[in-house]
């Protein structure tokens, strides 16, 4: 069979079991989207801007597991796509991307809207191709794919120059069945004798805590993580990309870790003897003073990369593999052991625990005359506990107050950008979920700066019938930005205060949607309800806060886990007692 | 320390802007590159030397065994290995100096590769401090250009860096 290049792109799309794809068009993809005019089994959803074709593809990829696909022109729709698709490379989400290019002849001319995309995205993406013939098209794209899921996940990008879609040319068509690599094997099981070596550190943990991170997300492996701590007894704590992968409500759980982890998260790892990092990378908003990071602890690393392990500490047992079959491997050999961990060191380890935490570090001075971002997500939770539920989040205090107040239960239910911090990716993202879940409640919270990077979407979700609920937690400041400007530059507020708002309920409103105004404490569960209750349209809640609320626990940068700053607040009730 | 890292890489547009920019972006030294194609046409083979502590050679090995394009690498500082480095250097030779020259290239045994009326070409093969002496030796005024290809490497005995060897 015969087919024109363009027909191959969506053939081949196909044959991945693409579902959807979210992009703009352009001069250099126009051959690609006359044929997915006719198209019926792929649906196409045309963004407002480029960034949030690549954020949605981003949040339907970290709902899913799956691939996430974003076709966008070459030259400013490529560049458009490149917060996205570094966003997406720093939280390692698997993801296609096809950008236009100018015809082959032309590269290197300056030419049109011409701009070498696969230069500029190098550094952000696991890898790119440019493809310079027709012929080539299908096992570029079977490659991309294969690269993007398999591994540590990661967006790879496919240039395709506009000559090489020309309905003129058209060649035999045969899709890969099995991919395979010289140069590309990512790993598979963990080495069993290093599995055992890290169990042998397990059963004579005093102070053990296990760390783990997005990884067990990607991974698949939040039941095997589950296992292993109902099997143990271990003390367990989650990065921000690992919230979920162990149920908020497990006891063993004690919270995010990091700069705005829980003191019993920070604490234990500080105290810790035995740290079991499974899926997380040690990232400086986890570790804090790298110097002053679990002093006296033995570490053992779990993880797919390679190049993970030993990059910002160095570890003590390192394990290559994917999470699952390594956490399985440990379970197995613990219950092959006769005697298991330390059960009176255990006993006293959490004897030690529980005094972090009845400090109860996330405790706050709720009010009724304005509506603290806290008791807005916890209200939030309580309205949506019952429902298949997902949370999409932007960057700022909301993400910081909605990751601590709202405990996720299941993994993929929490979707933010943690590794590059990408404001704008909340709403997009959230579109992205709503697709690949049309009957689930996908709901963003998100700033009133954070907002307006990517507010244009709100035509798309009109276009696309996405019925998302948005909670705009609206403090009128870059409400982060702020905190760090209140705490280490004397309140010099410099240009952290969102001025010349629109208002929001009428923005959303002109829209088609349905726009609410929330400012009392007392409104706010039935406003929630109502909201909720509009299965099929998207609401839109600016929800007014206090302005001035800051995110509690704090480590500042540069710090150890054991210096922590509490709520003000809390330290007054502490000194009173 | 010193590393010298050979580097097996697919002969693909892009590979040396891999290679580099992952130096570039995450700051680690690099002191040379070199790369060219291989007997198989589809490979081409890079020699990077590099320093670093351990910390860091662990951190760019992995970062190159990490890129797509890399099918395999050694380093060659782990074991016994050669290293060669090329250079040419075009000298001042003007009548009565001429003897001079040629005998200072005898005894490093490099070779007169071009003679014009004022200059010539010397070209000498050898460990990098070989031809560090030799630069060393001749009198700064006379060095008219230096051009040096950076140290290759290739491991001693069985060990080695192909497609089929144990490396
Ligand atoms: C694209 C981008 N630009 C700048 C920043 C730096 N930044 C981090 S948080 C923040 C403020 C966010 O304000 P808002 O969305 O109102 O959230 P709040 O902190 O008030 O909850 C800024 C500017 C960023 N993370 N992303
Ligand atoms: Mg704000």
């Amino acid at each position: 069979m015969d087919l024109t290049g363009a027909e191959i792109v969506v053939q081949a799309l196909k044959e991945e079991g693409v579902e959807y794809v979210w992009g703009y068009p352009g001069g250099a993809v126009l051959h690609i989207y006359d044929a997915l005019f006719q198209e019926k089994a792929l649906q196409h959803i045309l963004v407002r801007h480029e960034q949030a074709a690549t954020h949605a593809a981003d949040g339907y990829a970290r709902a899913t597991g799956k691939v996430g696909v974003a076709l966008v022109t070459s030259g400013p729709g490529a560049t458009n796509a490149v917060t996205g698709i570094a966003t997406a490379y720093m939280d390692s989400i698997p993801m296609v991307i096809l950008t236009g290019q100018v015809p082959v002849p032309f590269i290197g001319s300056d030419a049109f809207q011409e701009v070498d995309i696969t230069g500029i995205t190098r550094p952000c993406v696991k890898h790119n191709f440019l493809v310079k013939r027709t012929e080539d098209i299908a096992e570029t794209m079977a490659k991309a794919f294969y690269i993007a899921r398999t591994g540590r996940p990661g967006p790879v990008l496919v240039d395709i120059p506009k000559d090489v879609t020309d309905p003129g040319v058209r060649v035999p068509f045969e899709y890969p069945k099995k991919v395979s690599m010289r140069s590309y094997k990512p790993v598979e099981k963990g080495n069993t004798r290093q599995v055992r070596k890290a169990v042998d550190l397990m059963v004579k943990a005093r102070r053990p805590v296990v760390y783990t991170g997005g990884g067990v997300v990607l991974g698949e492996a939040s039941e095997d993580l589950r296992k292993l701590i109902a099997h143990t007894h271990f003390p367990v704590t989650n990065t921000l990309m690992g919230l979920g992968s162990i149920a908020a409500s497990d006891d063993h759980f004690l919270g995010m870790l990091g700069m705005h982890g829980t003191y019993e998260a920070n604490m234990a790892m500080h105290e810790a003897d035995l740290i079991i990092a499974v899926g997380a990378r040690f990232d400086d908003r986890v570790t804090g003073k790298l110097a002053q990071f679990c002093p006296n602890a033995k570490i053992i690393h779990v993880d797919v990369d390679p190049a993970s392990i030993s990059k910002n500490v160095r570890v003590d047992v390192p394990i290559v593999g994917q999470v699952k079959p390594v956490l399985k491997d440990m379970l197995k050999f613990l219950k092959e052991r006769k005697s298991g961990p330390d059960k009176a060191a255990l006993k006293e380890w959490w004897a030690r625990i529980k005094t972090w935490r009845d400090v109860d570090c996330l405790k706050y001075a709720n009010s009724d005359k304005v509506i603290k971002p806290q008791y807005a997500i916890e209200t939030l939770h309580k309205v949506t506990r019952r429902r298949n539920f997902y949370l999409t989040s932007d960057v700022g205090q909301h993400q910081m107050f909605a990751a601590q107040f709202y405990p996720f239960e299941k993994p993929r239910r929490w979707i933010n950008s943690g590794g590059l911090g990408t404001m704008g990716f909340g709403l997009p993202a959230a579109m992205g979920v709503q697709q690949a879940f049309p009957k689930a409640t996908v709901a963003c919270v998100t700033g009133e700066a954070s907002i307006q990077m990517c507010i244009q979407e709100l035509a798309t979700c009109a276009q696309h019938d996405l019925p998302l609920k948005i909670i705009l937690l609206n403090n009128g400041y870059m409400g982060m930005v702020r905190q760090w400007q209140e705490f280490f530059y004397d309140k010099r507020y410099s240009h952290s205060y969102v001025d010349a708002l629109p208002d929001f309920a009428k923005l959303a409103e002109t829209y088609g949607h349905v726009g609410m105004t929330i400012e009392n404490p007392g409104d706010l569960e039935a406003a929630y309800k109502e909201a909720f209750g509009m299965k099929d349209r998207l609401v839109f809640m600016n929800v007014i806060i206090d302005p001035e609320e800051n995110v509690y626990p704090m480590i500042e940068a540069g710090k150890g886990h054991h210096e922590m700053h509490m709520s003000p607040h809390l330290s007054a009730e502490r000194e009173l007692a | 320390m010193r590393h010298i890292i050979s580097v097996l890489i697919e002969n693909e547009a892009g590979a040396l802007a891999r290679v580099s920019g992952l130096f570039a972006a995450r700051g680690y030294n690099i002191e040379s590159l070199t790369v060219a194609p291989t007997e198989d046409a589809t490979l081409s083979r890079m020699t990077i030397v590099t320093h670093g502590d351990e910390m860091i050679i662990e951190q760019i090995i992995k970062q190159l065994n990490k890129l797509v394009d890399v099918v395999k690498l050694l380093d060659l500082s782990e074991g016994p290995h050669i290293e060669r480095e090329l250079m040419m250097v075009k000298v001042k030779a003007e009548k009565g100096m001429r003897e001079e020259m040629k005998r200072m290239a005898d005894i490093f045994r490099a070779n007169i590769i071009d003679v014009t009326d004022c200059s010539y070409t010397i070209e000498l093969t050898g460990a990098g401090e070989k031809l560090d002496a030799f630069l060393q030796a001749v009198n700064d005024d006379l060095i008219m250009e230096v051009v040096r290809s950076g140290p290759l490497g290739i491991s001693r005995g069985e060990k080695g860096l192909g497609l089929s060897t144990n490396s």
